[in-house]
């Protein structure tokens, strides 16, 4: 494998350290992410998720262990940590509540901006996060970010973020809060990205968006990696999630299900797959029309 | 990153100590008495014993030295400007110059009384946090409330104050918390903060402030909503379901902090 574009090694973060309230959050998390991959973090609330992802781009100083980003140790003595921040696109949760600017256009022009690129890189920039997240810029360039929906106001700050160009997205949560729709153009969104050939991080609840997104799968449980490996193997591991809080996505449930009811379906993971299996079963069995 | 741990300053410490299960009433009427008594006094003597008390306090309140003294950290500037202020603008007659800049005098006495003055300022926002890191935001909401019940004679809407305490007290670490969001997002996007000449570093602000503002609003709003859903009325007759109660320990602890106070102020 070519060098990981993101490497933990043995990362432990205590959160108000020398305090009397200090709480330990990363307890030792070591992993790699490649270029190109779709990785997906889960784990219940309190795991270390989000601590985790905020170790990617330097915003936290591990306590103990080491971050590098394309190599580099973001805390060594000279350590560039504002160019791992232009690599390393984070999208927190609720991205829409650190929107600012009078127009979208401006609010996405933040970060090219801060990069330091000539304006018409900038514009150039914002026109294609804008297109990319589905928002025309003709339509909505010149509108002011709170007179929109909560779904548009989420692709507004995710233009933002990829507005930088970053080699990877990392995402807190993208989809929560949303209704079906928005879920959906997330991850329309999500996909495009990484088939661009972006790297994306996602931390998620939603086990549909790890079936429908992610190649490789890390679960955190007090702050060190409980299980890991690529999502078919995970999510084959059933009694090991349940054990961890967490659920099948609902292809997976249906299918298993399914089987248990003596129907022989293939196990699916995304919507899309059990739709084919049981329709290649219901072919099988001869009960239903292809 | 961490904006909690860097402001210790009026922190909540939750622990199980004779301090912390004070009557917060007890602990608000002696910081008030304890307060007016460090204005009276000019003694050296007498702040080094308040200091002193105030080490042994905090160590009833099990409460790391360390940890209070980080929350002293910011007031350095300004200490050190009371110092050399006072010493440079006292002067009259009798006065000792110790250090002269051109037209400006520093005398011996200045220096005296900005160091007291320093030292006074350094001990009361000490006394103030030792009532902070060992009283919830509601206790101290609680006693407030009772402590302007009788003003409400004359007009003061106490419970509507108590109330607000309460509200403002209980944000500011929800607000600390989402500064910090807002800051880590900005930065995120390759913002920078605290760089350059004065105006540009508050034009970096802004894209802090507006988001931070807005979240404000939004969860005013939500409060007001929630409060309505379950009926509040301001000034409503209720019962509560932690009661006040005077015990010994808060006679003694008053009795120790009157004796002391009188102490100091008899000695200056």
């Amino acid at each position: 494998m070519a060098e990981p574009l993101i490497a933990c090694q043995e990362v432990h973060y205590t959160y108000l350290r020398g305090t009397p309230m200090e709480a330990p959050a990363l307890r030792g998390v070591s992993l790699q992410i490649a270029r190109g991959e779709c990785v997906a973090i889960l784990g219940p609330t309190g795991s270390g998720k989000s601590t985790l992802i905020q170790h990617f781009n330097g915003l936290l100083r591990p306590t103990a262990g080491r971050v590098l980003v394309a190599g580099q140790d973001l805390w060594a003595p000279r350590a560039d940590r504002r160019a791992a921040r232009r690599l390393v696109g984070l999208v927190f949760q609720f991205p829409e509540y650190q929107l600012f600017a009078e127009t979208v256009e401006q609010d996405v022009a933040f970060g090219p901006r801060n990069l330091g690129w000539a304006p018409e890189a900038v514009a150039e920039a914002v026109d294609e996060a804008l297109r990319l997240v589905g928002l025309a810029p003709e339509r909505f360039a010149g509108r002011s970010p709170f007179a929109l929906s909560g779904g548009e106001m989420r692709r507004v700050a995710l233009a933002g973020v990829l507005a930088m160009r970053p080699a990877v997205l990392v995402l807190d949560e993208p989809t929560a809060g949303l209704d079906g729709q928005g879920r959906h153009e997330i991850r329309r969104i999500l996909r495009d990205v990484h088939r661009r050939g972006q790297t994306v991080v996602l931390v998620t609840h939603h086990m549909d968006d790890v079936a429908e997104l992610a190649q490789r799968v890390v679960v955190l449980r007090d702050g060190t990696v409980a299980l890991a490996g690529a999502v078919g193997e995970v999510f084959a591991r059933e009694d090991a999630l349940r054990q961890l809080g967490l659920d099948l996505p609902v292809a997976a449930r249906v299918t298993r299900r399914l089987r248990a009811l003596g129907v022989p379906v293939a196990d699916a993971l995304t919507l899309q797959d059990a739709r084919r299996a049981i329709r290649t079963a219901l072919r099988g069995t001869g009960r239903g029309d292809p | 990153m961490e904006i909690r741990s860097a402001v210790p300053l009026g922190q909540y410490v939750p622990r199980d100590s004779a301090l912390h299960r004070l009557d917060p009433r007890t602990k608000i009427l002696a910081v008030t008495v304890m307060s007016v008594a460090l204005f009276l006094t000019g003694s050296f003597a007498g702040l080094g014993a308040v200091a002193l008390a105030l080490v042994a306090l905090l160590a009833v309140g099990r409460i790391p030295l360390g940890f209070a003294t980080r929350g002293l950290r910011p007031l350095a500037m300004l200490l050190a400007l009371t110092v050399v202020l006072n010493s440079f603008f006292t002067g009259g007659e009798g006065t000792t110059p110790v250090v002269t800049l051109g037209p400006l005098v520093a005398t011996a006495e200045g220096l005296r009384a900005g160091a007291l003055a320093a030292g006074r300022l350094l001990l009361l926002v000490t006394l103030a946090s030792l009532l902070t890191f060992t009283t919830s935001s509601v206790e101290l909401a609680d006693g407030i409330a009772w402590l302007v019940r009788p003003l409400r004679r004359v007009g003061v809407p106490g419970h509507e104050l108590a109330m607000m305490t309460t509200i403002a007290l209980r944000f500011v670490p929800t607000l600390l918390e989402e500064t910090e969001r807002i800051l880590k997002a900005q930065l995120a996007r390759g913002a920078e903060f605290g760089q350059g000449p004065l105006l540009r570093r508050a034009h970096a602000l802004v894209p802090v402030i507006v988001p931070l503002l807005l979240s404000a609003f939004r969860r005013s709003e939500e409060l007001a909503l929630a409060m309505e859903a379950r009926c509040y009325t301001a000034g409503a007759p209720r019962t509560r379901m932690r009661e006040l109660r005077w015990r010994p320990a808060d006679a003694v602890a008053g009795a120790l902090v009157v004796a002391g106070a009188v102490l100091l102020v008899r000695f200056r």
